[in-house]
């Protein structure tokens, strides 16, 4: 059933990428999606029916090289199990969404060119290559998923590719990815150098033995778990769009919005977060390496929401939203949480997905218009669309009754971010920023919401008269999302971020120190537990392999130390989320006037936030035109002059003096000089065999 | 079949010397029956090769096959393949004719071209069997000569510039070599390649010219058989002459060139150096693994600044070379493993980056990038083909770039973590300039209306010439164990005499001391 799973996108982007010519134009995009459908089905049987054990299945040899092995294998626990449902749920709508979506795209000429067999290709190979993702057992097949999606987005990102800005935002996207596998690539080859292997359960074996061992890494020596940790979240940074590595994930938006939802927002971004909590046997034992995810996603988390508050463009503000989120998320695993980072990455693909179907519906309803500015009361003329990005904003901006597991499921999963991260930091600066960047949320998002369907119709009147509510094929997906952003933080709160047995069980983690946590539950804030903890570190070192999807470590109180936070902690994101919408209230429908005079007022700061904080605009002037201004300066005077200059000067006239020659002769004087060589070697071999007989 | 190798390798020779002595004219009917022979003697010479491989044994160390005559003025005829050079074999008679089938274009003196690439490739497949120096040297040798001829007479505009600055490259190389081989000769009294193998030559340290030479002899017969592989790879800073080269000759020349021809500079180390000389090969490696990471990075920045596609393709194989000669200068493994492999897939790469090169320069005759654009238009398989080798060139996991790549740096990286960090900045740029190539030729508007009649879709014969390679670059990323199970061994086998013969020179060393 797991080999159905993971192959049949495959064989849906093989019928529609290169059977369509057979098959025709709609049976491929309605193969594709049907194969997308049954995936998605048995997904959520294996979900449903998973026992928390981890199965280990053998699909294909791979590489074999000395104490290098690696299958292609499926590892299937509950991380896996989740990733399998957010991936083919979300892909199986986004599938059934671009149906629609892409029926009529005024880039591609209709009767010429066939663009859509190639849209549903790549998004069967994208979902492909995330499976393959998600339930890799070791690090190489990790990679290949890791590489695979990237080559996805990179094709989905320059699917319009007579566009250049498609094509630069692809490449741009593939690139700063690649920066990250720099990263991720030295963090395997460090862990194979520590532990001779690549395989998954060989690595969480060693891990404890690791926060023991040093790596000379360069000039210094290295913590090896610290490093490794570190090294494979650099990956993580450029596949999850973090601070300093979030740039193309905005530029991305160039592709179809389908493909935002599918990749850029549900699914292939949440990969880094989903390594760190595959790697939390490791991270657990890299506490530096920990603090460091926890720094990058805080940052994020503030930084990408500043940058939203005043996009224009609706697509992009999603976009920011998306990096924003993504930072509460790495939050969460960091300080080692890594059951609500999860939860998170869980409700975020139902909501995210669907505000960017709804934005897509925007856009397909206005015909191809982005800019906020030019919508306006567009609530009665897409009355669907507008209560699906509703609950969607409802979700993310947190709407619950505080102090209860009664909400929406951004409420549930951002409330557990921000009390693990108080609980995680002790009340410290990551905090903060998260409820700061809530507060941001909340109003950039009702700031959308006012924009777009309230207010007056602005901009273009002819585009207003035409805008007209998307087809059922593309509200189908919204209504089973918007389900999924209701219900999905309720049914499965206790699991993700109940009590520690609960969410043990969930995760298939043994009670091995179960009791401990119920221990520390009582006195969480003394450390009674202690000596105990030590005892099962000790143990721990001689044990077996941690059992289970995660990994905490003894030590690791936080869960339980969440659920005691202070109660103003937990309230804390509902307060935000009523500051930032009325806010928004009074900034967009009250006072209309205001933001234009605040961002007069306030200009350095409006276009700093505008610009997105220069960041493109400085790596392009430190990395982009250094570099290619070095490459050019390699060829003209390194290749041109200095070593042709050199070695043609030790033979200084030979190479003129034989093209002179040459130059005068017919070429059929080359044989002449060809023929002189075979007579040099014959001689010079004549003269070894008979000079070295002589000897 | 007790002569399997040299029947493999003097099919195409057969094949030539009936060419010259059969066939007369210079008409149409004419020059296709010197392709139709050519084609014939080359897929032939696969055919017989495939039993080479079927007969292998992968777990026997040795040499197999193994051939032994006397030959004129007491010279000896030995062939014989292991673990490493069997795979060259076969990578050889594989590509041949999908050189010949790609050169069907071509109406100057057909008949001398066809000539020129099976005595060639008799010539290549020598070097991967000899078992004596002597023998080597002269296939070594020799094959400078047709490729030689294929660039300056069949080559493009500046081809006598770039053929002499080939021969000339390679040929200064080999000199030292000689010398190097004339001094083993004097010391072992042998020209056996396995005798030699297992002979220790002197490795005290000494001063000449008032240098002190670490490793003495053997450090100096490394650095002349350096001089000539390094050439060959091409590596760092001697690889000028490989853009030139590329850039002047015809497709095919570039195919044997790139998948073929640099392979041996590689070959050549694990031949010779590091069975033969581990004292000078431990001495000389921080060096030859620094000239490696510069290689990567060097040519890739190098690469961003092209404008010519051939130009680009070319400095990207010398970036993809720094791979190989770190790989196997790790001397572990999976550096050794993942060089071989490197090697191979780059031989199917390079050949397919190439040839796509020539379908539209045989369309448009144009090898600028700046002369194409929106090629998706007119040409979707193209498109298709030309994307999979792109990202087979940045090594996509999957497609068998990753594994050579994945291998090396894995392999490095136990060795000497600087090179290592160096060495994979290389992943990043590899994925700016290809990208940026096929961006270029590839995407946007369709710039050319006025070729819109003649750059048209691939031809079947074009497509089926791509067919085998794409079929070779998907397998072996995803079954790269057909590979590495064959070298597996012989490289094993490889690192247990260079470690042993390591560890006998230290305490040979420490014996010397003690008695002084």
């Amino acid at each position: 059933m797991e080999q159905i799973i993971l192959f049949s996108p495959l064989a849906g982007a093989l019928v529609a990428g290169f059977g369509w010519r057979i098959i025709g134009d709609a049976a491929s995009q309605w193969i594709s999606t049907g194969l997308l459908f049954i995936a998605c089905a048995l997904s959520w049987v294996v979900f449903l029916l998973h026992d928390g054990q981890t199965h280990h299945i053998h699909v294909l040899d791979w590489i074999r090289s000395g104490a290098l092995e690696a299958a292609w294998s499926i590892r299937l626990d509950r991380l896996t199990a989740i990733m399998l449902i957010v991936v083919t749920s979300v892909s199986a709508l986004v599938h059934l969404y671009s149906i629609g979506y892409m029926a009529h795209d005024d880039n591609f000429d209709e009767k010429k060119e066939s663009y859509r067999p190639r849209f549903f290709a790549y998004l069967s190979l994208f979902t492909f290559a995330m499976l393959m993702l998600v339930t890799a057992d070791n690090l190489a097949q990790l990679f290949f998923g890791w590489e695979g999606v990237g080559l996805a987005s990179y094709l989905l990102i320059g699917f319009y590719f007579r566009k250049s800005s498609a094509n630069s935002a692809a490449i741009k996207a593939f690139v700063v990815n690649r920066v990250g596998d720099f990263g991720f690539a030295l963090g395997i080859f460090a862990l194979f150098f520590l532990a001779d292997s690549i395989m998954l359960d060989d690595i969480f074996d060693l891990a404890p033995e690791l926060a023991n061992t040093q790596l000379t890494f360069l000039w210094t020596d290295w913590n090896a778990a610290n490093l490794a940790a570190f090294l494979l979240f650099v990956g993580a940074m450029g596949k999850s769009a973090q601070f300093f590595l979030h740039t193309w994930l905005p530029d991305a938006m160039e592709g179809p919005t389908p493909v935002s939802a599918l990749i850029h927002a549900a699914t292939m971004v949440t990969a880094g977060v989903f390594l760190v909590c595959r790697m939390s046997p490791l991270f657990e034992f890299a506490p530096e390496a920990k603090m460091i995810v926890v720094a990058i996603g805080a940052a994020t988390a503030f930084f990408a929401a500043t940058v939203g508050l005043v996009q224009n463009d609706i697509k992009r503000v999603v976009a920011y939203s998306t990096c924003s989120q993504l930072g509460y998320m790495f939050v969460a695993a960091g300080v080692g949480v890594y059951s609500v980072a999860m939860f998170h990455l869980f409700t975020h693909a139902f909501f995210k997905a669907m505000l960017f179907l709804g934005a897509g519906s925007v856009i397909h309803g206005m015909h191809h218009e982005q800019d906020m500015r030019n919508y306006g009361g567009l609530r009665r003329k897409m009355p669907y669309t507008f209560w699906a990005m509703l609950i969607g904003t409802l979700a993310i901006t947190g709407v619950g009754i505080p102090l209860t597991a009664y909400g929406f499921a951004g409420f549930l999963s951002k409330d557990a971010v921000i009390e693990s991260a108080y609980a995680g930091t002790n009340g410290g600066l990551a905090f903060w920023a998260l409820v700061v960047a809530a507060l941001f949320t909340s109003f950039y998002s009702w700031r959308l919401m006012f924009m777009t369907f309230y207010g007056k119709p602005r901009g273009d009147m002819h585009a207003h008269e035409h805008a007209h509510e998307s087809p059922p094929v593309m509200l189908v997906p919204l209504g089973a999302l918007a389900l999924g952003s209701v219900f999905a933080g309720m049914i499965w709160y206790g699991s993700y971020f109940g009590d520690h047995d609960e969410v043990n069980r969930f995760f298939g983690v043994e009670s091995h120190h179960a009791e401990e946590g119920g221990h520390a539950d009582h006195d969480a804030d003394d450390h009674g537990g202690d000596s105990a903890s030590e005892d099962a570190k000790a143990d721990y070192h001689h044990g077996p392999a941690p059992v289970g999807a995660i990994f905490t470590h003894p030590d690791n109180h936080v869960l339980d130390e969440a659920h005691h936070a202070p109660k103003w902690v937990k309230a804390s994101p509902f307060a935000a989320m009523l500051i930032g919408l009325v806010f928004a209230l009074w900034f967009y429908v009250w006072d209309p006037s205001v933001p234009g005079r605040l961002s007069r007022n306030q200009r350095p700061l409006y276009l700093f936030l505008l610009n997105k904080w220069y960041f493109d605009e400085i790596y392009d002037y430190i990395f982009v035109r250094p570099t290619c201004a070095l490459g050019r300066f390699l060829w003209r005077k390194g290749d041109g002059g200095v070593i042709d200059g050199a070695i043609n000067g030790v033979a200084t006239g030979i190479i003129p003096f034989f093209t002179r020659m040459a130059g005068r002769a017919q070429s059929g004087y080359i044989f002449t000089y060809a023929f002189a060589m075979v007579v040099g070697i014959a001689v010079l071999i004549t003269w070894i065999s008979i000079g070295g007989g002589a000897r | 079949m007790d002569n399997l190798l040299s029947i493999t390798t003097f099919i195409p020779a057969i094949a030539a010397a009936i060419l010259v002595i059969f066939l007369r004219g210079e008409d149409a009917s004419a020059r296709q029956s010197a392709k139709w022979v050519a084609l014939i003697a080359t897929i032939l010479t696969f055919l017989v090769s495939i039993f080479i491989l079927a007969g292998f044994d992968p777990n026997d160390t040795g040499f197999q096959f193994v051939e032994e005559a006397e030959w004129l003025l007491g010279l000896k005829y030995k062939m014989g393949v292991d673990g490493i050079s069997v795979l060259f074999v076969m990578l050889t008679t594989f590509i041949m004719p999908l050189t010949i089938a790609a050169s069907w274009n071509v109406d100057t003196r057909v008949k001398e071209y066809m000539v020129a690439f099976l005595l060639l490739e008799t010539l290549m497949l020598g070097v991967f069997m000899s078992l004596d120096l002597v023998l080597f040297y002269l296939f070594f040798e020799a094959g400078l000569i047709p490729m030689f001829l294929i660039i300056g007479i069949w080559g493009g505009s500046d081809r006598i510039y770039a053929s002499f600055k080939f021969f000339l490259y390679t040929f200064l190389g080999s000199v030292l070599m000689l010398v190097a081989m004339v001094a083993m000769f004097a010391e072992a009294g042998t020209t056996d390649i396995p005798v030699l193998m297992t002979h220790v030559f002197g490795s005290e340290s000494f001063s000449i010219l008032g240098v002190h030479v670490v490793g003495g002899m053997q450090t100096l017969m490394f650095i002349a058989f350096f001089a000539s592989f390094a050439v060959k790879m091409p590596m760092w800073p001697v690889h000028t002459w490989l853009p030139d080269a590329h850039v002047q000759a015809p497709t095919a020349g570039s195919v044997v060139l790139a998948a073929i021809l640099l392979k041996m500079g590689g070959y050549g180390f694990l031949r010779f150096s590091l069975p033969m000389f581990p004292v000078g090969s431990d001495v000389m490696t921080p060096f030859v693994l620094w000239l490696s990471a510069i290689a990567i990075v060097y040519t890739s920045l190098v690469a961003l600044a092209q404008e010519d596609m051939k130009k680009l393709i070319a400095y990207s194989s010398v970036a993809h070379m720094g791979y190989v000669t770190m790989g196997i200068f790790a001397a572990n493994q999976q550096g050794i493993d993942g060089a071989i492999f490197q090697m191979l897939s780059h031989g199917f790469i390079s050949a397919a980056l190439f040839l796509c090169v020539g379908v539209v320069y045989d369309r448009a005759h144009s090898r600028e990038i700046s002369a194409y654009g929106g090629l998706v238009h007119k040409m979707p398989v193209y498109a298709l083909v030309f994307m999979l080798f792109t990202m087979a060139n940045v090594g996509l996991p999957g497609t068998s770039g990753f594994i050579g790549e994945f291998l090396t740096l894995v392999g490095i990286f136990q060795v000497d973590t600087y090179v290592a960090l160096v060495a994979t900045t290389g992943v990043i740029l590899s994925a700016a300039y290809a990208l940026w190539l096929y961006r270029r030729v590839i995407f946007g508007p369709f710039i050319r209306e006025s070729l819109s009649e003649i750059l048209t879709e691939m031809n079947p014969r074009e497509k089926a010439i791509f067919a085998p390679l794409v079929v070779m670059t998907l397998l072996l990323g995803v079954c790269p164990w057909l590979v590495t199970d064959i070298v597996g061994p012989s490289v094993e086998a490889l690192i247990g005499n260079y470690q042993a013969a390591l560890a006998e020179a230290e305490t040979a060393m420490q014996y010397a001391e003690l008695s002084h």
